[in-house]
């Protein structure tokens, strides 16, 4: 019994690598018994069932947030706070303020309709931290209601040394830290102040007790056994460059993951940087600076930005189910039982989506070429391509060749198909979101769009229907290179894709 | 005098409550106010004010005129 439960992690923890992503640009075998080399079999259990940690089980688990803390201790020029923290949550929205006794009743009763809830969040707007009464509040309701749910927080790190010992003490074992420069000089442009020791700090010397106060508090979380993220804000002219850095820096303090994101900044989200102009990243700076990181640690590609008061899969929102006037009305009944059940069927369909994909690798281990391309794919998780075109919001982009599919990120669109309107407009958005790559997977397709893509130069695939995202994608990538042997494809380069500005909404 | 909040701009993020030393913050009608009878400016306690130095919009802790200078008790 031991054993297998052993395997299985194992397992999944090649999977999660992503067989083939190995950096070294050898050949990665799938199942392999080393696992990932910079991740121990303890942490791969810790992380397994965590969407937001797990690129693969953001698949199948579910994580919700809600905003109990508002206040914050310091100022970020991406960050207008009559709106959400713009670091974890969506910029420009507003989400629902909560007591610690609405939230730990909002997350029962979540977590009794969807049973793939595995994980609760408190991030912004604000710093849980700088609300450490209310957090821990939250925290302790929830912990004694439903034990089986993880906890976890993100914070800009000014007061995580202080709660670290309260953290631990409530078995929180994912803390997420927003650390977008290791150098005061660099963040001196990303930090007008912070509020330290009752002053306000400006300038270098703000930047400069950040980062100190960051490191501190990550090492601390690495001693205390806490897994620990990092998330940064890819800043283009700022912080682009400097992030290499701030990678090196965060590993070799401990921290497991690192998830750099596009910075988001419209004029109308009021913010500093996007009343001076400020601009985001392309599609490509953002999947380069990624991939320059990706040799020294995990990087994650599918964090979608999502509302702090979101609920679902990542991607995906369901709160206007559960507003605070619709939980307090429902009577929660918490089934833990019924839970772990469901849970175990979702487990035994990971399972089968790894032998699909390992199957696929071993047949195309005798192949060896240097082509690589970027396909999209319209999916509304499970792992599998079933979404239809014109209903997909976004769409989750994967680098195949030889070595395998990567997953490498996801790009938000506008909903083509809003019942017969606007559809005009919408379809040129799409093409520029995804022009990097040479195919789209869906589910169904309409024809007209099917004529445009093409003539765009995406060809749109509809034949991997309902079918295992990463096996469809690399037998398609086999007959992609028969494709080029036989003449009938030449290789060209794609160029870039925008990153859609304005934060995911789900329809 | 005392601090005041103008409420059209406070974002009600609760940030200035817990910092002020004479518990002189609460909430009403969705945005923090401040108790002119209990606000010291902070004197005695810090060398600046806590909301100001706190509220992440500016100009929205401010002096209110309409009340006399807070003198230090000796
Ligand atoms: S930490 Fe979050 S809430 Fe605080 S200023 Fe920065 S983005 Fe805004
Ligand atoms: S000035 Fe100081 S005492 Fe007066 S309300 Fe603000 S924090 Fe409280
Ligand atoms: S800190 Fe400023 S914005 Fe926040 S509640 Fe106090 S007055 Fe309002």
């Amino acid at each position: 019994m031991h054993e297998q439960r052993l395997s299985e992690v194992l397992q999944a923890a090649a999977e999660h690598k992503g067989c083939g992503t190995s950096s070294d640009g050898g050949k990665a075998s799938c199942g392999s018994s080393e696992g990932p080399a910079d991740m121990s079999p303890e942490v791969w259990e810790k992380v397994k069932n965590h969407p937001c940690y797990s690129e693969e089980a953001h698949h199948h688990y579910a994580r919700m947030h809600v905003a109990v803390a508002p206040a914050c201790n310091i100022q970020c020029n991406y960050c207008n706070r009559k709106y959400d923290c713009a670091n974890e949550s969506r910029p420009g929205v507003v989400s629902e303020k909560l007591t610690p006794e609405q939230a730990s009743k909002k997350v029962l009763a979540v977590a009794s309709t969807i049973p793939q809830m595995t994980v609760l969040g408190i991030a912004g707007p604000g710093d849980p931290l700088a609300n450490p009464d209310k957090t821990f509040k939250t925290f302790e309701l929830i912990s004694r209601a439903a034990p089986d749910i993880k906890l976890c927080l993100s914070t800009n790190g000014l007061s995580l040394p202080d709660h670290v010992d309260t953290i631990k003490s409530f078995n929180v074992d994912h803390v997420t830290i927003t650390i977008n420069m290791v150098d005061p000089a660099v963040g001196q442009h990303i930090y007008p102040w912070i509020f330290w020791n009752h002053k306000r700090v400006t300038g270098i010397e703000a930047a400069r007790i950040l980062t100190e106060r960051q490191m501190l508090g990550l090492e601390m979380l690495t001693a205390a056994g806490i897994l620990c993220k990092v998330n940064s804000v890819m800043i283009p002219g700022i912080n682009d460059k400097h992030l290499v850095e701030v990678n090196r820096a965060v590993k070799s303090r401990g921290a497991f993951l690192h998830n750099i994101m596009p910075l988001i900044s419209a004029p109308e989200h009021g913010t500093v940087f996007g009343l001076n102009g400020q601009r985001g990243p392309t599609a490509q700076e953002l999947k380069s600076l990624q991939d320059a990181c990706e040799g020294e640690m995990n990087m994650m590609r599918h964090c979608r930005q999502c509302r702090a008061d979101a609920v679902g899969l990542l991607g995906e929102d369901r709160s206007a189910e559960f507003t605070t006037e619709k939980i307090m009305e429902m009577e929660v009944e918490y089934d833990i039982e019924k839970r772990r059940a469901y849970q175990e069927i979702v487990e035994q369909d990971r399972q089968e989506k790894v032998a699909a994909r390992n199957a696929e690798m071993e047949a195309l281990e005798e192949e060896f070429s240097s082509v690589k391309i970027m396909v999209a794919v319209a999916t509304k998780g499970s792992g599998r391509i079933n979404e239809h075109f014109g209903h997909a919001n976004e769409f989750q982009v994967y680098e195949v060749g030889t070595d395998g599919a990567k997953f490498v990120g996801h790009r938000r669109v506008d909903l083509y198909c809003q019942g017969g309107f606007g559809e005009e407009e919408a379809l040129p958005t799409v093409i520029r979101a995804i022009n990097d790559c040479v195919a789209v997977f869906v589910a169904k397709i309409g024809a007209c769009p099917r004529d445009e893509l093409t003539a765009a130069g995406i060809e749109p695939v509809d034949k991997y229907a309902h079918e295992f995202i990463e096996q469809s994608v690399v037998r398609y990538f086999k007959a992609y290179l028969g494709r080029i042997k036989s003449g009938e494809i030449v290789p060209v380069d794609r160029g870039d894709a925008d990153i859609r500005q304005g934060a995911y909404i789900a329809a | 005098m005392s601090y005041k909040i103008i409420s059209s701009q406070c974002t009600a993020c609760s940030a200035c409550e817990p910092e002020c030393p004479n518990v002189a913050i609460y909430e009403k009608d969705g945005t923090f106010v401040i108790n002119p009878k209990k606000c010291t400016e902070c004197i005695g306690y810090f060398d600046d004010a806590q909301c100001v130095a706190v509220c992440p919009v500016d100009n929205t802790c401010v002096i209110d005129n309409s009340y006399p200078r807070y003198q230090a008790q000796a």
